[in-house]
This record gives C-alpha cells, structure tokens and sequence, in this order.
C-alpha cells in the first residue's frame, strides 16, 4: 500500500503534511481514494473558518459513495485547493499531491499526536 | 467465493475485484466512468457468467412457463425470440426478473441473477411436473458486449458469430455451434449478449478486446442500467412489492385469460406507490438507496441512486406516492440535508442520448 513515511495520518484516512510556512496541508489516503472509487464532486470549506480537531470540514463524492473529511487539528482555514471542483479526479490519481486544505494550527501544532506511517497502515488493513 | 471462467482475464485486465453475490467479480479495470462513457459511445464487454442460464426442456416446457413466469410466454411465437419477465410468488411479490429464450420449439433457456439462482430453481423445481427438465448451464459463460459499435466489433473479432449476429432484430436471438448470441442488453444502448461453452470464453474475451472493445465492470454496468431506467433485483424490487409497483406494469396483463402464479394476488392488492426517477438539482450530493424522499403528496423512497456520468448529476430511481407526476418537486434527504429534486419518467438516457 501506498504510505508515505513522510506524512502523517489519522484513523478516519486524512494525510497531514507541515508546509515550510507552518500551515498543514490536508488530503485522503490512496486508501480512502481507493475505497471510494472515482471522485466527481469535492465540497470545501470556506477559507477563514475555524474548525476544532475531528470536525467534519469537506466532502469527496464519488460515483457510489460520499464521505467527510475531518479537521486533523484545530485551527483555520487558510486555503482551499480550488482546482479540484473542476478535477476532483485528481484526488484518485495523485491522492498525496492533491491536498484539499490548509489549516493555520491554533497554537503549537503537536503532529507526534497523529498516526506515523507504520501506524496508519496497521491500522487501515 | 466463485470465479467465473474468465478470472484469469480480468486479473490481466487490471481488474479491480469485488464480491458480489458469492461471486468474485470485476468492479472497474481503472475507470469505470471512462468504461460508462466507451459503452454510450463505441463498445465494452462484461462478463456476465455469475448470472446462471436455466434451460426448460420437454413437452409440457411452454404451459409450464406459461404458468410458472408473469409475463406471457406464448409471445415467443419463433425460436430465437426472448421476453423480460418477473417470476412471482403466490402474493404477486418478486421472486427475481429475468430474460426467457425459445431456444427450440420445446426448449426455453431463462437467465436469471446470480443472487437468486439458487431460490429460482429451488421454487420452479417445485412447480415442475412430468417429465420436464431444468437444467443449469453452468457450463456456459456470458459476455455482453454492448454499445453503438457493439455488433461490428463483434462481428471483426468473432467472424465466425456474424451471420448469426447480424440479421438479429431487436429481442431476438441464434445459436450457432454450441454458442447463442442474442440482441439483448443491461445498458440502454444496442449490443448483444453472448453465450458460449466456458473453454471457449477466454479466446473470444481476448479477441473482442483485441477488436478495441473495452472491458467494463458491474460499476459501469451499474451507472449504465440505472441512466437507462432498467431495475436492479434487491435494490429497486423484491419479494415485497409487485410489478405494478415498480414500474413493470408491461410485463403482466392480470386481464388476461391466461392464469400464472401471483396473478390473483395482482388483482386484489392495492398498489401503495409508483416507481419513477428523480434527478438531484443541487451541484453534489449522491441519491442513494433507503434515502427518504418528501412531498406534497406524501413520503417515498430512493431505491437505487448514484452519479449519472452522462448527465453529470446524481439520479435515482424512487418509490413515489401514486400520484406523484414528472415535473414535480421532492425533497431527498441526502446525508444530513434535504435537498430539491425534480421527478422525471425514467429512461434518463438512451442511445446516447438525454432525455430527461
């Protein structure tokens, strides 16, 4: 399985990435691309919003199934990947390069509180 | 879990296997959009040999099927012709949908779903009398190749099938040496469906994908039915509701002289609500089965529903309140939010084209 050990994860199939800038950038797992089949509607959220850990903040649909996306952490909304509402099959085709949001963490971000790689894929088998 | 003879093929294919009915079955080979669209607009190819082929054989095969299927047999004038029908219980619930071929004149061969093969012959086993024959054909696969290119790709990578193939009128079938092949579908587009002796299946996969015919999964298959407004078995009818109420009105003539099992309890139930389509007319959100729909006329339900490629839109098929017409509003609580969607008379798409 495809899991890169240089994101970290959560168990709901979210990946976290740290920009340089101190944002982190958040997509779904190949595993939850893969799970759902083809996207052909993403649903993001407004950029200011302020979310708290585990709050569902975007929705991926696919041509059978839909799904929340949760905030990884508290914090807000920065930016949104706006070129998938045109493409959200980008999400199944590069599902670690197509991030969905940035959140501007409320506080110190502690990411050693998120799944390493090892981990996420225990517990996604 | 079963393997068709075609197995090894969709692992070479790329196949994305799921289960589906005790069966290991390809879902996509990749893109089952991009296999949705290849069917509207040229060719794919499904195998279908999960579904089980049931052959009536002997005297009394025609006024046994008379009897034991909803839909009036006695319209398989010539050999080669088929007929849709429900097969029904006493109650006029659906027992399972399937297609009946006059092979011969004494000879009748009904595909029936995979799901329910078991409970079909189990239940026609028991109506059977003298000196009949039922007789499974698991020594057959079957391919559909479907879409507007559908029979001259057949007809290049299978020469040997095109004679048979190409004077066939619609709903129509012939057999030629141990094959059948049968213009029939699943997809609201021409095409043809395909029956063959299982050690001949694979060659014939390979040269109809040699030919550029594409191989589609049951998710493709599943967009494709539900634009083309043809149910599924288990999702949009079962033991719990009768043709009337689904939408297959045409398939039965409770009028008729003719008697057939279920046929008195269609006389007498009442019909509690109308099959009809729904398409959602926010940008997102996915209509899918159990999800309740609300309006003026009362409450219904989503029976199948997912995201139509060909419209760009999710549609579904519902159980409305008899009066409910096309052009009406309904709500569908979709997730955590009711959402507006218009009523319209299935089919969404065919041949290609939109028609809602």
């Amino acid at each position: 399985m495809n899991v890169p050990d240089t994101l970290r994860y959560t168990g709901t199939h979210e990946w976290v990435r740290r920009e340089p800038d101190g944002t982190l950038s958040v997509g779904i797992t190949n595993h939850a691309q893969d799970v759902l089949g083809e996207l052909v509607f993403v649903e993001l959220p407004a950029v200011g919003r302020q979310v708290l850990g585990g709050d569902a903040c975007a929705v991926v649909e696919s041509v059978k199934a839909a799904a929340d996306v949760y905030a990884p952490l508290a914090g807000e909304v920065v930016a949104v990947n706006s070129a998938l509402k045109d493409a959200p099959g980008q999400v199944n085709k590069d599902p670690y390069g197509a991030w969905l949001f940035r959140l501007k963490p409320a506080g110190e971000a502690d990411l050693s509180r998120l799944l390493d790689a090892a981990a996420y894929e225990k517990s996604s088998t | 879990m079963n393997r068709t003879p075609l197995h090894a093929e969709h692992l070479a294919a790329g196949a994305k296997l799921v289960e589906f009915a005790g069966w290991e079955m390809p879902l996509h080979y990749g893109s089952q959009i991009e296999e949705h669209h290849a069917v509207r607009g040229d060719a794919g190819v499904f195998d279908v040999s999960h579904m089980l082929a049931l052959d009536v054989e002997g005297e009394g095969a025609r006024a046994f099927l008379s009897r034991a299927l909803a839909n009036d047999v006695r319209r398989l004038r010539r050999p080669g012709n088929a007929l849709y029908s429900c097969l029904l219980a006493e109650d006029g619930g659906i027992l399972d949908d399937l297609i009946a071929y006059r092979l011969e004149e004494t000879r009748f061969r009904l595909v029936v779903n995979a799901a329910t093969a078991d409970s079909d012959l189990a239940w026609l086993e028991r109506q059977r009398s003298g000196t009949l024959q039922l007789r499974p054909r698991r020594d057959l696969a079957m391919l559909a190749v479907q879409g507007p290119h559908a029979r001259e790709k057949l007809g290049l990578a299978l020469p040997e099938l095109r004679a048979a193939a190409e004077p066939l009128e619609a709903f129509c079938g012939a057999g030629h040496d141990g094959a059948f092949v049968a213009r029939t579908g699943y997809t609201g587009e021409e095409g043809l469906e395909l029956m063959l002796p299982v050690a001949r299946a694979a060659d014939a996969w390979q040269r109809l994908l040699a030919a550029g015919v594409r191989p589609c999964g049951l998710g493709a298959r599943d967009t494709l039915r539900l634009e083309a407004g043809l149910l599924l078995y288990g999702q949009d009818m079962d033991s719990d509701v009768t043709p009337l109420e689904c939408g297959l009105a045409w398939t039965v003539d409770p009028a008729s002289p003719r008697d057939f099992l279920g046929k008195q309890a269609l006389l007498s139930r009442a019909r509690r609500f109308q099959a009809l389509g729904l398409v959602l007319e926010t940008q997102g959100g996915l209509m899918r089965a159990h999800q309740a729909v609300r309006s003026s006329r009362g409450e219904g339900m989503v029976t199948s529903g997912g995201f139509s490629p060909t419209l760009q839109a999710s549609i579904a098929l519902a159980r409305l309140p008899p009066e409910s017409r096309p052009g009406e509003r309904v709500q569908v609580a979709v997730r955590d939010k009711l959402r507006d969607a218009r009523i319209v008379r299935p089919p969404f798409v065919r041949h290609g084209r939109i028609l809602v």
